[in-house]
């Protein structure tokens, strides 16, 4: 893991070696400036030497600058190494994921994805901080403290070093207890901001079923219990400083006493006490330091851990090594194909499929809720590999042709879509980065998203929110099928993309497909018949196995799945739909 | 449209803007005081104490380091035979007072746990109590991500301001207002050359703190919008890949990459180098301090003596330590309190006003008269108490609803719904059609006192609902909206939301009732299946499917449904659609409807059209009259 991390350094590898040596100087300084002080009072007050004070003071200000210098350093270096750090973490993660499959984007989920990328990576960076800054300070602060006391006196000395370990068994004894109190307490925390989460989505349920006071009571109840938990953790926490003075003060009063009996024997100045306890808050404070540097670093070592695993990530398909960039037609050929999402999996879903579609022709996919209509589209584009047997299009295999060739070729309109923030120009022009005005707009007239786009006060300067969450259902899918035929491709695939358009544009967007585009292949998934029903040919899905491959007549005859799914819409219950605007 | 729509789902988390600047810092940090106070007030007044105790320990200790070597080392060097018990005295006596400075630094530390969880529990609770009674508008207006954020990001940050700012800055000024006595006593003008110091410590701060938060404030701008950047590519990550759109997204990534790392470098590197300008000036301080007092002391002006000089250098030292820990800890004082303003600003929001008094009650039947019980009868009547002269009548509850020329508008400005005007008899099923945004939803809406009218009157079974007390309206109201939310626990708890105290008998027949029955049986733990994250494991058509079993334990007389426009496959959809026949048997029903079905079997359609109703009738007639409907219905049709 930490080489993974480290590769990523880089660029910033200079500040990340000066900050620590910045660091290192400056808690020198710092050690020398006490000794300063006491020559001061020792040497300059006490002896009445007023040119030694001068001296010394001077000394001490040319220290105290070199000191404010190196601070001053090693912050501004210590900012830019971290904050590098986390830039370069933050592109190598965000490069490789553009490299990912659909299976590589499954796996870690959108919402793992966006919390790698943001909360994560301030975590590294924040620890990464510290190692520079901190982690450098405390250890040698605490060691030249010790050295310069055994200097001084060995035995008295190693009262600090009792105190050391003492103090520093109780505080990882401590540590460990609380933080195995902290993590199970975290846990619930979660939970209980979930339900948070839950009752503000649900609120109008919840006031619908007037149960408010029910969750009001769970929620005490929950709120109460986790009070208890984390004030178990934090009691264990309490310890802490006390128990550090408890060390201090020990010390103190040992050395005191022990100094007494040597400076009297002849065997210590007072001088030199005087350091000693100066020494004796320096060394406890850094052991303390040192022991929440550990916490911190354990802590966000999670969080590198799902970095890692980001940046180690293969993407599952490559790019054929002499790859074809040439797609004669709009042909596919579906050759004994077998899929599987994953690879233990038992049942395959896909199995064994045989279909030949013609360039040009349109084709309907129909069947039921995980039937796999999508899983069969998605492998035409290569989203996927197949398993077994293979995917032809203009009669050559997919994975001999440029991912990025194929993909622009074979246009697929995805059932969960997405607009971003933008104009819809910008929108737009994903399809095709130097369409003109025109040809944005002669593509939206296809989608019928022409009527409502020129309704809007900046038309097609219209403002698109995030998500599209200024668009109807409708509207934002005419608008994705817009911007899929801005591609021109030989194959245009429509999953579902039409399920919140009314039956009468739906019909329309058809009809224009129909005779501006005939020579693209036309594959359309739909749950309503109506949308499938006059294609050239329809597939009949079913468990992911081909159940009916015809004309609309031909199935009607001969499917029991295609009969009864059109007697039941024909029946009434089609849509009284949302587009509102036939 | 604002508001027509409610927000759903988790709002966006990352980007949230800089900070604003919190208006009145001194008076917010009161109000939280005394939030704390009205329940901890005691253990504030100990913890002062206690840190009052602490500091006293400390400033004993210092006092007895400096009187160590003069008073007591060196007298005993020049004793021939030196006696240690009067040293053993002294230090025995600093021992007590570190023994006190120990005990009231556990003590002080034990109750701030108590006060800080304490606070935390109650202000987490209050804010939940609070906001469960706030009306929806409410959440029409804010950002569930925003809301969230309070309970987390909000509430952390005044837990480390409890915890942790709040004992240092009582710290800090025990010890500075100490250790500015003493040295007043030592010395009038080394100290106010020491204040001097400290000043221009405070003016450098304040310059680099003021460069280090105008860099913050830059570094939370830029971290907002990468954050909002990678989220929408993340969510349209499988688009990127469709589109072969990577490198372009790359390149914005870069650029606004680039910019936080500007901005996120100079914010921390002011933020670091905070530190040792202040310990250094510190040291400045002292020096300036030792060199002045030296030349006092040795030209014996005022009295000043060496050993006063000795004692003031450590004053010096203890003054500055404190004053620099409060600089350092302004910024995230300032950020408390800025999480401050945002929970008392939900806490001081308006609550959903009730002044219904009409309330649902149990009766049973004496004669031709309702009589109230306690016990369930399965009759239900509105209790009315007339304010004017105390009588009581009962009205049995029937669902009979009426809209008398109502308009109304989620902001005072602009009207959504005009004169709408309709009747239902108990048992009808009023259909609404028409396109978004005409109003559908609103209309239902205000059955419920979701949202209350501006003009006009509902009435149910003949009482204006504005008399009703809103739960017993609610509970009178079974609804099944568009968007299935769930929550988190079992099936039957879930299912059981729409009656608390329902056996699980009567749990099992609403599944049945709803056609849930046989799905929730092939869930891995059958009823006993816990859902998470609203379901997630369970498909559209199955969380529809649980709603209506939901919303049919209830029982209410008058249902709302809200049909899902979502695309479900043909064969789950009749199962839904079943589901919803069977509930909607027999009683009162407004539906916002989809399915031609539906539409046709209804027993009164309205069409409407921004905020109008421009067609009411049956099918035939509707059909006949060749308006909207007609063109809505054979625009549907066109192929079949």
């Amino acid at each position: 893991m930490l080489k993974t991390l480290a590769g990523q350094i880089k660029e910033y590898k200079k500040p990340s070696i000066i900050t620590p040596c910045f660091m290192i100087l400056e808690v020198l300084m710092e050690m020398l400036i006490p000794l300063l002080m006491a020559s001061i009072i020792d040497d300059g007050v006490e002896a009445g030497n007023l040119s030694h004070i001068f001296v010394m003071g001077g000394l001490m200000l040319v220290i105290a600058c070199i000191s404010l210098f190196s601070g001053i350093m090693g912050g501004r270096f210590g900012a830019e190494a971290s904050t590098g750090f986390a830039k370069n973490l933050r592109k190598a993660m965000f490069e490789n994921i553009q490299t990912f499959s659909f299976a590589n984007i499954d796996k870690f989920s959108t919402a793992g994805l966006i919390t790698r990328l943001t909360t994560d990576v301030t975590n590294v960076q924040n620890a990464y901080q510290m190692i520079l800054r901190i982690c450098f300070r405390a250890p040698i602060s605490l060691i030249c403290a010790l050295f310069m006391s055994f200097y001084i006196s060995p035995k008295l000395a190693s009262v600090y070093v009792v105190a050391v370990i003492i103090l520093g068994l109780f505080l990882s004894f401590m540590i460990t207890r609380a933080h195995r109190y902290f993590s199970a307490t975290f846990e619930k925390y979660d939970e209980l901001n979930a339900s948070i989460q839950e009752n503000v989505s649900a609120i109008r349920v919840v006031k619908a079923f007037v149960r408010e006071d029910y969750e009001k009571e769970r929620f005490g109840k929950a709120n109460t219990n986790l009070s208890q938990m984390f004030t178990q953790a934090e009691k264990i926490l309490a310890f802490n400083g006390p128990l550090m003075q408890l060390a201090s003060y020990g010390c103190i009063i040992a050395i005191s006493w022990l100094g007494a009996k040597m400076i009297v024997a002849g065997d210590l100045s007072t001088g030199n006490l005087m350091s000693l306890l100066t020494y004796c808050m320096n060394i406890l404070m850094n052991l303390m330091m040192l022991s929440m540097i550990f916490v911190m670093l354990t802590m966000s070592a999670a969080a590198g851990k799902r970095i890692c695993e980001v940046l180690n990530e293969k993407s599952t398909l490559t790019n054929p090594e002499h790859p074809d960039y040439d797609i004669p037609d709009g042909s596919i050929v579906f050759d004994h194909v077998t899929f599987r999402y994953n690879d233990h999996a038992e049942r395959p879903v896909l199995d064994d499929i045989n279909l030949t579609i013609h360039s040009g022709e349109t084709i309907g996919i129909i069947g039921g809720t995980g039937s796999s209509k999508s899983s069969l589209v998605n492998l035409i584009s290569r989203l996927y590999d197949v398993n077994e047997g293979r995917v032809l299009v203009g009669g050559k295999d997919v994975r001999t042709y440029d991912m990025d060739t194929l993909r622009n070729e074979v246009s697929v309109v995805l059932q969960k879509n997405v607009l971003f923030s933008g104009t819809i120009y910008e929108n737009l022009r994903w399809g095709d980065k130097n369409a003109t005005d025109e040809e944005c707009q002669h593509a939206c007239q296809l989608a019928c998203a022409d009527e409502f786009i020129e309704r809007f006060p900046d038309g097609y300067e219209t403002h698109i929110e995030q998500g599209g969450a200024n668009v109807s259902g409708g509207q934002k899918q005419r608008l994705c099928i817009a911007r899929a035929l801005l591609k021109k491709p030989k194959i245009l695939i429509l999953d579902d993309s039409t399920s919140a358009v009314d039956t009468a544009t739906d019909a329309k967007i058809r009809k224009a497909f129909a005779e501006e585009i005939p020579n693209t292949t036309k594959l359309i998934i739909a749950q309503r018949i109506s949308s499938v029903q006059n294609a050239d040919r329809i597939i009949v899905l079913n468990d992911g196995v081909v159940d009916g491959f015809g004309t609309h007549e031909e199935l009607l005859e001969t499917n029991a799945i295609y009969r009864e799914v059109y007697e039941a819409q024909t029946s009434g219950s089609g849509d009284f739909d949302e587009g509102g605007v036939a | 449209m604002a508001g027509q729509k409610p927000m759903h789902g988790p709002g966006p988390r990352g980007p949230r803007g800089p900070k604003p600047k919190v208006k009145n810092p001194g008076k917010l940090f009161m109000r939280l005081l005394r939030y704390i106070g009205k329940y901890y007030a005691f253990h504030l007044v100990i913890v002062v104490i206690c840190i009052f105790l602490s500091v006293l320990a400390n400033i004993q200790g210092t006092k007895f380091m400096q009187t160590l070597i003069d008073d007591y080392i060196i007298p005993l060097t020049r004793q021939a035979n030196p006696d240690f018990s009067e040293l053993a005295r002294a230090i025995g006596r600093v021992a007590c007072f570190y023994a006190v400075g120990i005990i009231a630094a556990y003590v002080q530390a034990r109750l701030m746990v108590t006060v800080t969880q304490g606070t935390q529990r109650r202000m987490r609770g209050e804010l939940f109590t609070h906001m469960e009674n706030l009306p929806i508008k409410y959440f029409d207006t804010h950002a569930h991500g925003d809301i969230m954020s309070i309970y987390t990001n909000d509430i952390d940050a005044l837990r480390q301001l409890v915890s942790q700012a709040l004992p240092q800055v009582i710290n800090s000024a025990i010890t500075i207002v100490g250790v500015f006595t003493m040295m007043l006593l030592l010395n009038v003008p080394l100290t106010i050359l020491t204040v001097a110091m400290v000043g221009l410590n405070i003016f450098v701060s304040g310059k680099v703190g003021a460069q280090s938060s105008k860099y913050f404030v830059a570094q939370q701008k830029s971290l907002g919008a990468l954050n909002g950047y990678i989220e929408e590519m993340m969510e349209g990550q499988k688009v990127v890949k469709v589109f072969t759109h990577e490198e372009e997204s790359i390149e914005k990534f870069n650029e606004l990459n680039e910019n936080l790392f500007e901005s996120a470098n100079n914010a921390n590197k002011f933020g670091n180098i905070l530190g040792p300008i202040n310990n250094n000036l510190g040291h400045l301080s002292y020096v300036v301090a030792a060199a002045i007092g030296g030349t006092l002391a040795l030209s014996k002006i005022g009295g000043f003596t060496i050993g006063k000089l000795a004692s003031f250098l450590t004053y010096n030292k203890s003054f500055n330590m404190p004053i620099n820990q409060l600089s350092q800890q302004l910024n995230s004082v300032i950020m408390a309190l800025a999480g401050c303003e945002r929970i008392f600003a939900l806490l001081d929001e308006r609550s959903e006003t009730d002044d219904g008094y009409v309330t649902l009650v149990n009766v049973k039947r004496d004669g031709d008269k309702l009589v109230e019980t306690i016990g369930r009868t399965g009759i239900w009547a509105w209790k009315h108490v007339h304010q004017a002269d105390g009588s009581v009548d009962y009205i049995e509850l029937k669902g009979d609803v009426t809209f008398d020329d109502v308009d109304f508008g989620y902001t005072e400005e602009k009207l959504v719904l005009h004169n709408i005007d309709m009747f239902a008899t108990p048992g009808q099923k009023i259909a609404f059609v028409g396109s978004t945004g005409a109003g559908k939803t609103t209309i239902t809406n205000l059955i419920n006192r979701f949202y209350d009218i501006a003009d006009g009157k509902i009435r149910y079974d003949g009482i204006n609902i504005n008399k009703i007390k809103k739960a017993d309206l609610r509970r009178s109201l079974g609804i099944v909206l568009q968007d299935t939310n769930l929550f988190t626990g079992t099936v039957m708890e879930n299912i059981r939301y729409g009656k608390l105290d329902a056996t699980d008998e009567e749990v099992i027949a609403a599944a049945k009732l709803a056609n849930a029955d046989t799905f929730i049986r092939q869930l891995p733990d059958g009823y006993n299946t816990v859902l998470t994250g609203n379901g997630a494991n369970l498909s559209q058509g199955q969380r529809q499917l649980l709603a209506i079993a939901r919303a049919a334990i209830a029982n209410p007389p008058v249902l709302i449904l809200d049909e899902a426009t979502s695309s479900i496959d043909t064969r789950t959809e009749k199962i839904v659609q079943d589901g919803m026949d069977k509930l909607m048997h027999g009683r009162t029903t407004f539906v916002i409807a989809h399915r031609l079905s539906t539409v046709k079997n209804s027993n009164c359609i309205m069409v409407l059209e921004q905020g109008h109703i421009i067609e009411r009738g049956s099918h035939d007639e509707l059909i006949a009259e060749k308006g909207k409907y007609y063109q809505l219905y054979t625009g549907n049709l066109a192929e079949t």
